[in-house]
């Protein structure tokens, strides 16, 4: 059940590479559990976060098999809060820049996701109850 | 009065700037603003009791912001006890935070 | 050749790779044959705290298959031959207790750091 509020999120991060991109894919998470409406904009690196070729991996150093490993990707984390929103009758709307997805190669994206542009993050932000920017360093 | 919610990722030990936004927040809050500030990440390690920054946080607090910490960094970090004044918080907290009316969140 | 490897970024995507990237590669190259030592500042020397855990992460019903236990994998790091330093006045700075580490973790005071260089052929400041 919505509560009809919208929460609206930039973030930049690139996946594997900082802790912030887990911060917020867990607030995007709390926001879809509390029955809000989200909006993701992603921006520079974390256009990489739902990239369709990211592929889990086992690990030699702690001798533990691909299965067994069960190593996240960003990716899968990202439509299974696609399933969420649904799940609750909510909607996320994930849009990565497309100028940013271009130069990084990064165009191959699992289902949900849709190619936007500033324009879109103002336009959601417009319509959002709060907007909340976590920025990269 | 507006709420403002500052979520903080840095900490002192690696970021010269931390105790501005605290000067910040207290700043807001002796203006008669409603001002929370949400430690996550790495923020979380000078929440420790004990540790060199954390009478910092006791001193915020004291000011009147609201000090929380991520309850689940504390765990990742071991942090078992918090400094004088940082109460420990859930994600639903903060989302709850930044939904109410009037309330401007910002990440530091 | 003795390498020196010194961590300081802590947590830095440990979540996502269920490691701590520097101490897996740490690992890595000692079961390679490599001759190395470990030194952790920084924030990193909470790494040697008992009690990590982040076994709750959950994202839309997804939890971690293999938490990082960061404690323990310093612990590993030593275990493997690996001779663990760690900064007694960047512990003290935490709030952190300068001793009862398990064998091969080493206080170290941040005076007697210059020594530590000077005995490894090589430095790698991850």
């Amino acid at each position: 059940m919505s509560t009809e509020k919208t929460l609206t999120l930039a973030i930049m991060d690139a996946p594997y590479e900082s802790a912030a991109s887990t911060t917020a894919l867990r607030l995007v998470d709390a926001a879809l559990r509390a029955g809000h409406h989200v909006n993701v904009f992603a921006y520079e690196g974390a256009v990489a976060l739902t990239m369709r070729a990211q592929k889990a991996h086992a690990n030699p150093v702690k001798g533990t098999s691909l299965e067994e490993e069960h190593h996240p990707t960003t990716k899968d984390w990202v439509s299974a809060l696609f399933r969420l929103a649904a799940e609750r009758g909510v909607k996320l709307d994930w849009v990565n820049c497309g100028l940013c997805v271009d130069e990084r190669g990064a165009g191959e994206w699992v289902d949900g996701p849709r190619r936007g542009g500033p324009k879109d993050f103002f336009e959601m932000a417009e319509r959002s109850t709060a907007t909340f920017v976590i920025p990269t360093r | 009065m507006t709420h403002f919610v500052f979520v903080e990722s840095r900490d002192p030990y690696e970021s010269a700037d931390c105790h501005t936004l605290q000067e910040l927040a207290a700043g807001l809050a002796a203006r008669g603003h409603r001002v929370t500030f949400f430690l996550v990440q790495n923020a979380v390690l000078p929440a420790r009791a004990g540790s060199r920054f954390s009478s910092q946080l006791t001193g915020l607090a004291s000011h009147g912001v609201q000090v929380m910490a991520d309850d689940f960094a504390l765990r990742e970090r071991a942090i078992a006890e918090c400094a004088r004044g940082v109460s420990a918080a859930s994600f639903d907290d903060l989302t709850r935070l930044i939904m109410e009316p009037d309330t401007r969140a910002l990440w530091h | 050749m003795n390498t020196l490897c010194i961590v300081e970024s802590a947590y830095r995507a440990t979540l996502e790779e269920q490691d701590d990237t520097i101490l897996w590669l740490v690992r890595a190259m000692r079961g390679a044959g490599a001759q190395l030592s470990l030194l952790l500042r920084g924030n990193a020397v909470n790494y040697l705290t008992p009690g990590h855990d982040c076994s709750s992460l959950s994202i839309a019903g997804q939890k971690l298959g293999h938490p990082p236990v960061l404690d323990a994998d310093v612990r590993a790091v030593a275990a493997h031959g690996v001779p663990v330093y760690v900064v007694r006045e960047d512990l003290a700075e935490r709030g952190l207790a300068p001793s009862g580490f398990a064998s091969g973790i080493i206080a170290v005071s941040r005076a007697e750091v210059p020594a530590l260089f000077e005995r490894h052929e090589r430095i790698w400041h991850w």
